[in-house]
């Protein structure tokens, strides 16, 4: 019965992650553009954007290789392989043992070799530009997060999302310096991984500037719906990840009742919200940087882990 | 079991010496070539049965004065034995493969000889037959690294090779001498009964890094590895890279595991965390500038190398802290990286091999677009590009990720300082791990994606039979080593109990766990979550998008049409190795390893093409070719003069001699 519980949180889980991730990026793009004084688009439009792209005919380059045809399906599957581990309403899903931090790095890790490689297939300038940036700028991102991981392994004991948002919850962490450390370089991470304004601007086809999109300028139809979707479903992923970690309020414990789903529905419904409306006043209100600017970017947010963990050494030193 | 490897050893260093009859013929060998694949897969299974059966030991009816020439296969040896039997088949096969006519003796010699030299340091249970196996080993690889003289890039690889081996070997004397102490008896049980204590620890520490860690390839004794093992042919790459480094390392376990008993303070891990660290990121950036295909897969050698020092050194230190549990974690990481990095690395040189061999290049900047023309080198190098970038669910990523669950678990050793160390190689491995998929991104996709840069890579064939099956084998193996970390951590049950004193937390077959309670990795799972996300994308875009693609031109971003005599386009208007490179030089190069760039633009109006000319210089090598010949000379000046001297002043010398060995003996038997 347990067991069964957890099968339909999980399947509840996924589906919900898939259909919101489209929405999401609308309602960011919407706020944007409100918060910047233009009407904007319908949040729905993304929606609307990749059923036109699904019915389009994908056009690939002469000499362009299965792996063009394969790595949109390798990369968009393993970000919702990621996303079905990152919990999002409740605790205890029946894929909870598998859901790792370093995993879900990897999945993404995953994701990001795939569309690298595909940018270098038709063998174009921009697509090898753009992977070689990508592959730098990830380089940076993943010692930073794998030092916020190290604050949180520390006080939790695990990399468990599940255990993490479990300690959070009921182990009386309080508020430490060393978690605002660790918040701080997640966030960038976050940022760059999501090819967000100031690391890469989402909106841009400006060519000297593109990173993201670079890698899949020769993408079309269902490809590129596949592209597009993933990227939205990082997104949705590394917002949901960020509440789960930091914010595990109003999650539904392992084994609870279905109204106590409802009720980590309603509040994740408004983290979301939240972060949203947080990225896109943070991002009206930023400028993008210069591409070489990003490495002191990604390396203060590593320098800012470091910090939070070596204060934990010292309070725990201390006490 | 042992007396047959024993008899293995002797029948290996026969053919070696039959070599000269055998490479008359090109069947002969091809025969040859086939008994050592043999040989190899007798090593693995030895090793097998050695992990599940008992430790064996033997005495060998011959051997220096002092003592019979001893063997031994315990938990440890019988580990290491896997990698090396795997790798040397591998190799052998594709050797086999690449044989066309009869071949220069001079490279079928060493090959036999250098597999029964690891094959005999393995086996070792004296410091005698340790020493030999282990110089065997570095004079036979040398022998196939200078096998192409004629090219003075092969020959300074030769030579720097075989200095570094001869200090390693000289390294390694005094360590056994100095663990021997005054008794002199250097079999590994007198040894172990006398464990080193204080600054002879130390001592040996330092010697045993600096002899088995510059075979190795750590840090900053790794400026050899780059030159030799691309200078040797393909099959002897693999295996240097595959198994030699690994037999270093087993040399370093064992010392440090095993002869110096397990009352070592915890400290001792430090360095080895250090240099571990250090070979890590400086082997997977240069791995990211590197322009010649061998030798950034060499450059990938000394980064993977360094995570397993840094498992290595995790583990010397959670035992000195008494804890046994997360040693085990360490020490099944490191030894899990070693069998999985051996795996992939052979894969990967033995595709660039093919690829060598059928577009006649190792210059990334002279291929391109082969996975059109070498569709089973592609895809089976695109396993090991997987691996050795860490990506789930394949073997990189299961041995990377309980290293950083050991890293992350490291400050409960308690040392501020080793605490804040641990957090800097923690964030110091993570970076080297990302560095990995960057370089393995552009190694797989300026060999194999875009289009074809010269007209050898357009017209370049593959060729089947042995040679496939020689990639097939280690693309095979990294994919079931990467999904099941939990029977081998299982497997290595024996040699993880010698080395931290427990078995592996939580090891079973479908899981590795951190600690009790801590996170775990399903590598089954998770795999088929990601094929069932992929199948069922797959599966509802069939439903709703029209099927097929059209063709069309790429859009080149406005270039000119290519001339007539380029019909694969301007290679110039592909990405090419400096400029893939760039973001990393400047990110990182200009600050480790003193990189530059420089762009000759012509003026406005003239037709001269502009020039970008990058490169960098290792600090390591750097440091060493500067003082190094200097010292040379001036001791090789001073010696001159002693040829002048006269007869009486040359005895004088050889009374003076003779009389401070006396004192010394004097001093060390009184003392």
């Amino acid at each position: 019965m347990a067991f069964l519980g957890a099968l339909l949180a999980q399947a509840l889980h996924l589906a919900l992650i898939l259909a919101a991730a489209p929405v999401l990026t609308g309602l960011v793009r919407w706020l944007k553009a409100r918060m910047m004084g233009r009407r904007g688009p319908s949040p729905l439009q993304p929606l609307r954007d990749l059923a036109k792209l699904l019915r389009k005919r994908p056009l690939l380059a002469e000499n362009a290789s299965p792996v063009s045809r394969a790595m949109p399906y390798v990369a968009a599957g393993a970000v919702v392989a990621a996303a079905a581990l990152v919990p999002s309403f409740a605790r205890g899903m029946a894929l909870a043992p598998l859901a790792d931090l370093l995993l879900v790095a990897g999945l993404l890790a995953l994701g990001r070799v795939a569309m690298a490689l595909a940018g270098m297939d038709a063998g174009t300038p921009f697509g090898g530009l753009g992977a070689a940036r990508e592959m730098s700028f990830a380089a940076l991102a993943e010692p930073a997060l794998v030092v916020a991981a190290l604050s949180l392994a520390i006080l939790a004991g695990t990399t468990n999302f599940d255990g993490i948002a479990a300690a959070f919850r009921d182990g009386g962490l309080g508020l430490r310096v060393s978690l605002g450390f660790a918040l701080a370089a997640l966030l960038a991470v976050a940022l760059a991984e999501n090819a967000r304004i100031p690391v890469d601007n989402p909106a841009t086809h400006l060519e000297l500037t593109m990173v993201h999109e670079a890698m899949i300028l020769e993408a079309s139809g269902r490809h590129l719906a596949l592209w597009d979707y993933a990227a939205m479903l990082r997104l949705a992923l590394w917002l949901s990840l960020l509440a789960a970690v930091f914010l595990p309020f109003g999650q539904a414990p392992a084994g609870a009742a279905p109204h106590l789903w409802a009720l980590g529905l309603l509040a994740w419904v408004a983290k979301m919200a939240g972060l949203a409306l947080a990225l896109a006043a943070f991002e009206s209100a930023i400028a993008k940087m210069r591409v070489f600017r990003v490495p002191e970017f990604l390396g203060a947010a590593l320098l800012l882990g470091l910090l939070g963990a070596v204060l934990l050494f010292v309070s725990t030193g201390l006490a | 079991m042992l007396t047959l490897l024993a008899l293995l050893a002797v029948l290996l260093l026969a053919l070696g010496a039959a070599a000269p009859l055998l490479a008359r013929r090109a069947g002969r060998a091809r025969a040859a070539f086939g008994a050592t694949a043999a040989a190899g897969l007798l090593i693995a299974a030895a090793g097998l049965a050695g992990l599940l059966g008992g430790p064996a030991a033997l005495d060998l009816p011959l051997g220096p004065p002092w003592g019979p020439m001893r063997l031994a296969l315990d938990g440890l040896s019988a580990w290491f034995l896997l990698p090396l039997g795997l790798v040397s088949a591998a190799a052998s096969l594709f050797a086999l493969g690449g044989v066309r006519a009869p071949m220069a003796p001079r490279r079928l010699l060493p090959w036999p000889a250098f597999l029964a030299g690891m094959l005999l340091t393995v086996l070792a249970a004296d410091g005698f037959t340790l020493l030999l196996g282990f110089e065997a080993m570095s004079l036979a690889s040398w022998a196939l690294v200078a096998h192409e003289h004629a090219a003075a890039e092969n020959r300074r690889a030769g030579r720097i090779y075989l200095g570094f081996a001869g200090f390693g070997g000289l390294c390694l004397v005094l360590a056994l001498g100095l663990s021997a102490g005054g008794a002199g008896d250097v079999a590994f049980a007198a040894l172990r009964e006398a464990p080193p204590e204080g600054w002879r620890a130390a001592a040996v520490l330092g010697l045993v890094l600096a002899g088995a860690g510059s075979k190795a390839g750590l840090f900053p004794l790794h400026v050899w590895l780059p030159l030799a093992h691309p200078a040797a042919p393909s099959h002897v790459s693999a295996a240097m890279s595959g198994a030699m480094t690994k037999v270093a390392l087993y040399v370093l376990a064992r010392f440090l595991f095993d002869l110096m008993g397990p009352a070592q303070p915890f400290w001792l891990g430090a360095p080895l965390i250090a240099l571990g660290a250090a070979s890590a990121v400086i082997g997977a950036l240069r791995a990211n500038l590197e322009e010649d295909s061998k030798t950034l897969l060499a450059c990938s050698t000394i980064e993977n190398v360094g995570l397993i020092a840094i498992g290595l050194g995790l583990a010397l230190a959670f035992r000195g802290a008494d804890l046994p549990a997360l040693a085990a974690l360490a020490a099944g990481a490191a030894l899990l990286h070693v069998l999985n990095h051996a795996m992939f690395k052979t894969l990967l040189f033995l595709a660039a091999g093919e690829v060598l061999h059928g577009a006649l290049s190792r210059r990334l900047d002279r291929l391109g677009g082969l996975i059109h023309r070498m569709p089973w080198t592609a895809w089976a190098a695109l396993v090991g590009v997987a691996a050795a970038a860490s990506l789930p669910p394949l073997s990189g990523f299961a041995s990377e990720w309980l290293l950083l669950q050991a890293l992350l678990a490291a400050w409960r050793v308690g040392d501020l300082a080793f605490q804040i160390g641990v957090a800097a190689a923690t964030a110091l491995a993570a970076l080297a791990a990302a560095l990995a998929a960057a370089a393995m991104v552009r190694f797989w996709g300026l060999v194999f994606l875009g289009r074809p840069r010269s007209p050898r890579a357009a017209g370049a064939e593959e060729s089947g039979g042995a040679a496939r099956l020689a990639l097939l084998l280690p693309a095979g193996l990294t994919v079931l080593l990467g999904l099941a970390p939990g029977v081998m951590l299982a497997l290595a049950a024996p040699a993880l109990r010698l080395m931290a004193g427990a078995a592996a937390p939580s090891a079973g077959g479908l899981v590795v766990g951190a600690a009790e309670g801590g996170a775990r990795y399903w590598p089954l799972p998770v795999a088929l979550l990601a094929a069932a996300a992929i199948g069922g994308l797959w599966w509802l875009v069939r439903r709703r998008a029209p099927a097929g693609v059209a063709r069309g031109p790429a859009w080149d971003c406005g270039f000119i049409a290519p001339p007539a005599h380029l019909p694969f386009g301007d290679p110039a208007t592909q990405p090419s190795a400096a400029g893939f490179a760039q973001p990393l030089r400047r990110m990182l190069g200009e600050s480790l390893l003193a990189a530059q760039e420089h762009v000759a633009m012509p003026p406005p109006g003239a037709t001269a093409p502009a020039v970008l000319r990058a490169g960098f210089a290792d600090p390591a090598l750097a440091a060493l070719e500067g003082p190094l010949p200097r010292w040379r000379e001036a001791l090789a000046s001073r010696a001159e003069r002693l040829r002048d001297l006269s007869i009486r002043q040359n005895l004088g010398l050889t009374f003076a001699a003779v009389v401070l060995l006396l004192a010394l003996l004097a001093a060390l038997e009184a003392g």
